[in-house]
């Protein structure tokens, strides 16, 4: 039984990378929790400069702004990882 | 660069006869029994799997017993099309525009359910804003959508069941959840398990299993957070128990006040509210008409019920706007509105947020996230519109949406409303509406006197 899931686990693992670094993420997860498991607790810059990352988790707040693929304003708790996703945090508000 | 038409014509079309906002348990629920009318229906919601909140993850991790009738009703049902990741970003009547990954999309409704749940009130208190401070119910939504936790040390804190729920999805998902600080006396909590056992004896159960599972936490009453320090991100935090204080470190920090209803569309479209233990709920018959013809609202939006009350609202709902008035008003379904109803009640009575909530923010503490304006900057203001124009209060993405909540708190200022677009949206998804007809002047809304 071990065996199959690591098969499972080798076969749903793919790359991404947050801030340039490649980053290996596993099965179906948002991208703040690709940036919590990558240690990057950081999704935006406010616009006085402070450090934000997600708070209500759900697509209201608007904290876990990211750039994704380039397109900036992407919300990082609605947005599910994907294979060669590129990530871009903490940049300067609007 | 490709040219703004590329984007328009990606713009899809849909027309139907009833129009259900939110696939949580009322938006399902009302979807399955609107179903069995034969009616055109479409079920839209934001996100990209059916359930809301409280059944987030997808129907892969659903373990509710409830969920997959309704859901094998709601995918087998041929005359049933369900949108996701559709954003709503503007509604009028009998249209409605929707924000998707793949462009704009417009539907056209005869009937409307809105069934669009509920969002944490948070309150500011000194470096809310670090990361790794939360929502509680943020926490549990950000486990559920793969946020690792394991060994990290959480505290949860706040006031209501929430914190119980969240600290058990954080618990299961291997944290260390330091304890649960809870605002509310214990004799408060008390009054409520009891008024639990007398309106929902199951639910007493349940929370008493919940607070064994949780054992290993400790469960503080008459307590709250009264700052978080750290420098990029949350490092510790001040923790105020009765009247002695101390600073617990952590690495997460997960704090809400309870629920408050997403009514900014039922406003939108002149839907009658009334002011309910210090919040509004929308105003619905016994078959969950609004004040608006043609407008139903089920679940949260009617008052904070959690999930018996979505689902026996959603499903009444759905049997009323279908034309199936009869069944909506059957008398096993209306027993169980008034036995959800009755825990609503309770749940408003003894987690209504007070006044000691108001003392945790600070006079540089932030009340407006999104646009940094402070509490001392919010002084000099009588209203929340007046301060809005002059700080950008309630401006930003976010629109007010936990701002106008927390200044209801904070300074006693009336709900504040939005105006569309109701979430940002990207100017190709607003110039789809340039390619539906406009509206005949009959169907134009009608502002509801009783706001």
């Amino acid at each position: 039984m071990s065996e199959c899931s690591d098969t499972e686990s080798a076969e749903d693992e793919f790359s991404i990378t947050i801030n340039g670094q490649p980053v290996r993420v596993r099965g179906r997860i948002s991208v703040v929790a690709a940036l919590m498991q990558a240690n990057q607790l950081v999704c935006r810059q406010s616009v006085t400069g402070e450090a934000r990352f997600a708070v209500c988790g759900m697509g209201v707040c608007h904290e876990c702004r990211v750039r994704i693929n380039q397109q900036p304003q992407q919300l990082a708790c609605q947005t599910w990882c994907e294979p060669g996703m590129a990530i871009v945090t903490a940049e300067a508000a609007l | 660069m490709k040219p703004v038409t590329d984007k328009l014509s990606q713009h899809r079309q849909f027309d139907c006869e009833l129009l259900i906002l939110g696939a949580g348990p009322a938006g399902l629920s009302a979807a399955a029994a609107a179903s069995a009318a034969g009616i055109s229906i479409i079920l839209a919601d934001e996100n990209a799997q059916p359930g809301g909140q409280i059944w987030r993850g997808g129907a892969a991790q659903w373990r509710d017993p409830r969920t997959q009738p309704l859901w094998q009703t709601v995918q087998s049902a041929a005359n049933l099309h369900c949108l996701w990741q559709a954003r709503l970003v503007y509604i009028e009547r009998q249209l409605a525009l929707f924000e998707t990954p793949q462009g704009p999309l417009t539907v056209r409704w005869n009937k409307l359910l809105i069934a669009t749940g509920a969002r944490e009130l948070l309150l500011p208190f000194p470096g809310w804003t670090l990361p790794g401070v939360m929502g509680a119910g943020g926490l549990q939504a950000l486990i559920k959508a793969g946020m690792p936790v394991r060994g990290k040390r959480i505290v949860v804190a706040g006031s209501g069941p929430l914190l119980l729920a969240a600290a058990m999805t954080a618990k299961a998902a291997g944290a260390d959840v330091l304890c649960i600080a809870e605002h509310q006396s214990w004799s408060k909590l008390a009054g409520f398990l009891s008024g639990l056992v007398w309106t929902a004896p199951k639910k007493a159960w349940q929370a008493l299993v919940l607070r064994w599972q949780l054992r290993h936490s400790p469960y503080l009453s008459d307590s709250r957070v009264i700052a978080a320090h750290g420098q990029q991100a949350l490092a510790s935090l001040t923790l105020q128990q009765g009247q002695q204080q101390r600073q617990v470190s952590c690495d997460i920090l997960a704090c809400g006040f309870g629920l408050l209803p997403n009514l900014e569309i039922a406003r939108q479209l002149g839907c009658a509210t009334e002011a309910w233990q210090g919040f509004l709920r929308g105003m619905v018959d016994q078959q969950q008409r609004s004040s608006q013809p043609d407008i139903w609202l089920a679940g949260e939006a009617c008052g904070i019920g959690g999930v018996e009350q979505a689902l026996v609202q959603g499903c009444i709902a759905g049997l009323a706007a279908s034309g199936q008035s009869q069944a909506a008003l059957s008398p096993d379904l209306q027993d169980q509105r008034r036995a959800a109803l009755a825990f609503a009640e309770l749940l408003a009575r003894y987690f209504k947020p007070d006044q000691r909530l108001r003392q945790l923010c600070q006079p540089d503490t932030l009340v407006c996230r999104c646009e940094d304006v402070s509490k001392q900057q919010l002084q000099a203001f009588q209203d929340w519109r007046s301060a809005k124009l002059q700080t950008r209060l309630g401006m930003g993405p976010c629109q007010g949406r936990f701002c106008a909540s927390a200044c209801q708190v904070l300074f006693d200022w009336p709900p504040a409303d939005l105006r569309p677009p109701v979430f940002p949206a990207k100017v190709s998804t607003l110039c789809a509406l340039a390619a539906e007809p406009a509206p005949p002047m009959s169907s134009q809304t009608q502002v509801a006197d009783k706001d």
